[in-house]
Protein backbone atom coordinates (compact mmCIF):
# COMPACT_ATOMS: atom_id res chain seq x y z
CA UNK A 1 0.00 0.00 0.00
CA UNK A 2 1.53 3.34 -1.01
CA UNK A 3 2.20 5.84 1.79
CA UNK A 4 2.48 9.61 1.61
CA UNK A 5 6.27 9.25 1.54
CA UNK A 6 6.00 7.42 -1.81
CA UNK A 7 4.33 10.43 -3.44
CA UNK A 8 6.48 12.93 -5.30
CA UNK A 9 7.46 16.01 -3.23
CA UNK A 10 5.39 18.27 -5.49
CA UNK A 11 2.18 16.34 -4.82
CA UNK A 12 2.86 16.27 -1.09
CA UNK A 13 3.55 19.98 -1.12
CA UNK A 14 0.33 20.73 -2.96
CA UNK A 15 -1.65 18.62 -0.48
CA UNK A 16 -0.07 20.48 2.43
CA UNK A 17 -0.88 23.84 0.82
CA UNK A 18 -4.49 22.81 0.16
CA UNK A 19 -4.80 21.71 3.81
CA UNK A 20 -3.32 24.96 5.13
CA UNK A 21 -5.56 27.07 2.89
CA UNK A 22 -8.62 25.12 4.04
CA UNK A 23 -7.65 25.82 7.65
CA UNK A 24 -7.27 29.53 6.89
CA UNK A 25 -10.74 29.59 5.30
CA UNK A 26 -12.25 27.87 8.37
CA UNK A 27 -10.52 30.31 10.72
CA UNK A 28 -11.74 33.21 8.61
CA UNK A 29 -15.35 31.99 8.82
CA UNK A 30 -15.01 31.75 12.63
CA UNK A 31 -13.54 35.28 12.70
CA UNK A 32 -16.42 36.68 10.65
CA UNK A 33 -18.88 35.05 13.03
CA UNK A 34 -16.93 36.38 16.03
CA UNK A 35 -16.97 39.93 14.65
CA UNK A 36 -20.71 39.86 13.98
CA UNK A 37 -21.40 38.39 17.43
CA UNK A 38 -19.18 41.01 19.12
CA UNK A 39 -20.94 43.78 17.20
CA UNK A 40 -24.40 42.46 18.09
CA UNK A 41 -23.32 42.21 21.70
CA UNK A 42 -21.90 45.74 21.71
CA UNK A 43 -25.05 47.18 20.15
CA UNK A 44 -27.22 45.46 22.74
CA UNK A 45 -25.17 47.06 25.53
CA UNK A 46 -23.13 44.05 26.63
CA UNK A 47 -19.66 45.55 26.65
CA UNK A 48 -17.81 42.74 28.47
CA UNK A 49 -17.72 40.47 25.39
CA UNK A 50 -15.49 42.81 23.36
CA UNK A 51 -12.20 41.87 25.08
CA UNK A 52 -12.40 38.05 24.72
CA UNK A 53 -13.66 38.47 21.16
CA UNK A 54 -10.69 40.69 20.28
CA UNK A 55 -8.21 38.30 21.95
CA UNK A 56 -9.55 35.23 20.14
CA UNK A 57 -9.70 37.12 16.85
CA UNK A 58 -6.05 38.14 17.34
CA UNK A 59 -5.04 34.54 18.07
CA UNK A 60 -6.82 33.37 14.93
CA UNK A 61 -5.13 36.07 12.88
CA UNK A 62 -1.72 34.95 14.19
CA UNK A 63 -2.53 31.34 13.27
CA UNK A 64 -3.55 32.52 9.78
CA UNK A 65 -0.27 34.42 9.53
CA UNK A 66 1.67 31.29 10.53
CA UNK A 67 -0.23 29.24 7.97
CA UNK A 68 0.54 31.86 5.32
CA UNK A 69 4.25 31.61 6.13
CA UNK A 70 3.92 27.83 5.81
CA UNK A 71 2.11 28.09 2.44
CA UNK A 72 4.71 30.59 1.21
CA UNK A 73 7.59 28.30 2.16
CA UNK A 74 6.05 25.11 0.78
CA UNK A 75 4.96 26.88 -2.41
CA UNK A 76 8.52 28.08 -2.97
CA UNK A 77 9.81 24.54 -2.45
CA UNK A 78 7.18 23.09 -4.81
CA UNK A 79 8.06 25.63 -7.48
CA UNK A 80 11.71 24.79 -6.98
CA UNK A 81 11.13 21.07 -7.46
CA UNK A 82 8.61 21.33 -10.33
CA UNK A 83 6.65 23.76 -12.42
CA UNK A 84 3.37 23.76 -10.43
CA UNK A 85 1.74 27.10 -9.61
CA UNK B 1 5.63 45.69 -50.90
CA UNK B 2 5.50 42.76 -48.51
CA UNK B 3 7.37 44.77 -45.87
CA UNK B 4 4.22 46.88 -45.36
CA UNK B 5 2.11 43.85 -44.42
CA UNK B 6 2.01 42.57 -40.90
CA UNK B 7 2.84 38.93 -40.24
CA UNK B 8 -0.23 37.99 -38.18
CA UNK B 9 -3.92 38.82 -37.99
CA UNK B 10 -3.48 40.31 -34.48
CA UNK B 11 -3.95 44.08 -34.11
CA UNK B 12 -0.75 46.06 -34.19
CA UNK B 13 -1.09 47.20 -30.56
CA UNK B 14 -1.23 43.56 -29.42
CA UNK B 15 1.97 42.79 -31.23
CA UNK B 16 3.68 45.80 -29.72
CA UNK B 17 2.34 45.17 -26.20
CA UNK B 18 2.18 41.39 -25.88
CA UNK B 19 0.40 41.23 -22.52
CA UNK B 20 -1.13 37.82 -21.87
CA UNK B 21 -4.51 38.62 -20.31
CA UNK B 22 -5.07 35.10 -18.99
CA UNK B 23 -1.73 35.19 -17.18
CA UNK B 24 -2.48 38.65 -15.81
CA UNK B 25 -5.75 37.44 -14.32
CA UNK B 26 -4.26 34.25 -12.88
CA UNK B 27 -4.34 34.23 -9.09
CA UNK B 28 -1.64 32.13 -7.51
CA UNK B 29 -2.06 30.19 -4.28
CA UNK B 30 0.22 32.63 -2.53
CA UNK B 31 -1.84 35.62 -3.70
CA UNK B 32 -5.09 33.99 -2.59
CA UNK B 33 -3.62 33.07 0.79
CA UNK B 34 -2.30 36.60 1.21
CA UNK B 35 -5.78 37.97 0.46
CA UNK B 36 -7.34 35.60 3.00
CA UNK B 37 -4.82 36.59 5.67
CA UNK B 38 -5.42 40.29 4.98
CA UNK B 39 -9.16 39.64 5.38
CA UNK B 40 -8.36 37.95 8.68
CA UNK B 41 -6.42 41.06 9.70
CA UNK B 42 -9.46 43.15 8.77
CA UNK B 43 -11.66 41.03 11.06
CA UNK B 44 -9.14 41.46 13.87
CA UNK B 45 -9.03 45.24 13.35
CA UNK B 46 -12.84 45.26 13.45
CA UNK B 47 -12.80 43.48 16.81
CA UNK B 48 -10.18 45.90 18.12
CA UNK B 49 -12.41 48.80 17.02
CA UNK B 50 -15.34 47.33 18.96
CA UNK B 51 -13.05 46.87 21.98
CA UNK B 52 -11.92 50.52 21.83
CA UNK B 53 -15.53 51.67 21.52
CA UNK B 54 -16.43 49.50 24.53
CA UNK B 55 -13.58 50.92 26.64
CA UNK B 56 -14.47 54.52 25.87
CA UNK B 57 -18.21 53.98 26.01
CA UNK B 58 -20.06 56.59 28.05
CA UNK B 59 -23.56 55.81 29.22
CA UNK B 60 -25.91 58.49 27.89
CA UNK B 61 -27.65 60.77 30.35
CA UNK B 62 -31.38 60.94 29.75
CA UNK B 63 -33.61 63.81 30.65
CA UNK B 64 -37.12 63.48 32.03
CA UNK B 65 -39.87 64.18 29.56
CA UNK B 66 -43.66 64.04 29.96
CA UNK B 67 -45.10 61.86 27.19
CA UNK B 68 -48.80 61.61 27.98
CA UNK B 69 -51.50 62.32 30.49
CA UNK B 70 -52.75 59.35 32.49
CA UNK B 71 -55.98 58.14 30.92
CA UNK B 72 -55.28 60.09 27.74
CA UNK B 73 -55.28 56.95 25.63
CA UNK B 74 -57.78 54.06 25.96
CA UNK B 75 -56.76 50.51 26.95
CA UNK B 76 -55.19 48.94 23.85
CA UNK B 77 -54.53 52.37 22.40
CA UNK B 78 -51.20 53.84 21.40
CA UNK B 79 -49.52 57.21 21.31
CA UNK B 80 -46.39 58.10 19.41
CA UNK B 81 -43.79 60.35 20.95
CA UNK B 82 -40.10 61.20 20.61
CA UNK B 83 -37.54 60.43 23.29
CA UNK B 84 -34.74 61.23 24.17
CA UNK B 85 -34.28 63.39 21.06
CA UNK B 86 -36.92 64.45 18.55
CA UNK B 87 -35.43 62.01 16.02
CA UNK B 88 -35.91 58.99 18.32
CA UNK B 89 -39.47 57.94 17.69
CA UNK B 90 -41.15 55.83 20.35
CA UNK B 91 -44.47 54.15 20.89
CA UNK B 92 -46.51 54.23 24.08
CA UNK B 93 -49.10 51.50 24.59
CA UNK B 94 -51.70 51.21 27.30
CA UNK B 95 -51.85 47.47 27.90
CA UNK B 96 -54.21 47.50 30.89
CA UNK B 97 -56.23 49.99 32.96
CA UNK B 98 -53.16 51.12 34.89
CA UNK B 99 -50.35 49.64 32.81
CA UNK B 100 -48.34 51.48 30.18
CA UNK B 101 -45.30 50.36 28.21
CA UNK B 102 -43.05 52.35 25.94
CA UNK B 103 -40.60 51.15 23.31
CA UNK B 104 -38.40 52.62 20.66
CA UNK B 105 -40.27 52.45 17.38
CA UNK B 106 -37.12 51.62 15.46
CA UNK B 107 -36.88 47.92 14.59
CA UNK B 108 -33.51 46.49 15.68
CA UNK B 109 -33.17 44.73 12.33
CA UNK B 110 -33.18 47.50 9.69
CA UNK B 111 -34.79 50.41 11.56
CA UNK B 112 -38.30 50.21 10.08
CA UNK B 113 -41.01 51.65 12.32
CA UNK B 114 -42.78 48.99 14.37
CA UNK B 115 -46.51 49.22 15.14
CA UNK B 116 -48.76 47.70 17.76
CA UNK B 117 -51.00 44.85 16.66
CA UNK B 118 -53.88 44.78 19.10
CA UNK B 119 -55.26 41.53 17.67
CA UNK B 120 -51.98 39.68 18.28
CA UNK B 121 -50.97 41.81 21.28
CA UNK B 122 -47.44 42.32 20.00
CA UNK B 123 -45.30 44.84 18.21
CA UNK B 124 -44.81 44.09 14.55
CA UNK B 125 -42.33 45.30 11.98
CA UNK B 126 -44.03 45.42 8.56
CA UNK B 127 -40.78 45.27 6.58
CA UNK B 128 -39.53 41.76 7.37
CA UNK B 129 -42.18 40.41 9.76
CA UNK B 130 -40.17 40.84 12.91
CA UNK B 131 -42.41 40.47 15.98
CA UNK B 132 -41.65 41.75 19.47
CA UNK B 133 -43.20 40.91 22.81
CA UNK B 134 -45.35 43.63 24.34
CA UNK B 135 -44.15 42.63 27.84
CA UNK B 136 -40.42 43.21 27.49
CA UNK B 137 -39.74 43.96 23.83
CA UNK B 138 -38.08 40.57 23.28
CA UNK B 139 -37.92 39.14 19.77
CA UNK B 140 -40.71 36.64 19.15
CA UNK B 141 -40.07 35.97 15.50
CA UNK B 142 -38.23 37.21 12.46
CA UNK B 143 -34.81 38.52 11.56
CA UNK B 144 -34.19 40.98 14.45
CA UNK B 145 -31.67 39.56 16.92
CA UNK B 146 -31.97 42.20 19.65
CA UNK B 147 -35.00 43.29 21.67
CA UNK B 148 -36.56 46.70 21.23
CA UNK B 149 -35.09 49.37 23.53
CA UNK B 150 -37.57 49.95 26.35
CA UNK B 151 -38.56 53.40 27.57
CA UNK B 152 -38.74 53.48 31.35
CA UNK B 153 -41.89 55.33 32.38
CA UNK B 154 -42.91 56.87 35.66
CA UNK B 155 -46.26 58.22 36.76
CA UNK B 156 -45.93 61.70 38.27
CA UNK B 157 -49.28 63.03 39.33
CA UNK B 158 -51.46 62.96 36.25
CA UNK B 159 -48.50 62.75 33.91
CA UNK B 160 -46.59 59.85 32.46
CA UNK B 161 -42.92 60.74 32.29
CA UNK B 162 -40.16 59.01 30.28
CA UNK B 163 -37.01 58.84 32.39
CA UNK B 164 -34.63 56.39 30.69
CA UNK B 165 -34.00 54.11 27.71
CA UNK B 166 -32.96 50.54 28.48
CA UNK B 167 -31.47 48.11 25.99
Amino acid sequence: MPTSNDLPPQTRGLTAIAGAMSLIVILLIVQIWLLSAALESFLSGKLHTALPAAVFSGVMFLICLGLYAFVDRVDSEVRGSGNGR
Amino acid sequence: MTWLRRGSSEPLWKEEFPVRTADERYVTRRQLTKFLVLTSLGMFVGNIWILIRSIFYKAPIYGHQPVAQLGEIPVGGVKLFSYPSKDDHCILIRTAEDEYVGYSQKCTHLSCAVYYSQAENRLECPCHKGFFSIKDGAVLQGPPSRPLPRIVLEARGEQLVAIEVKG
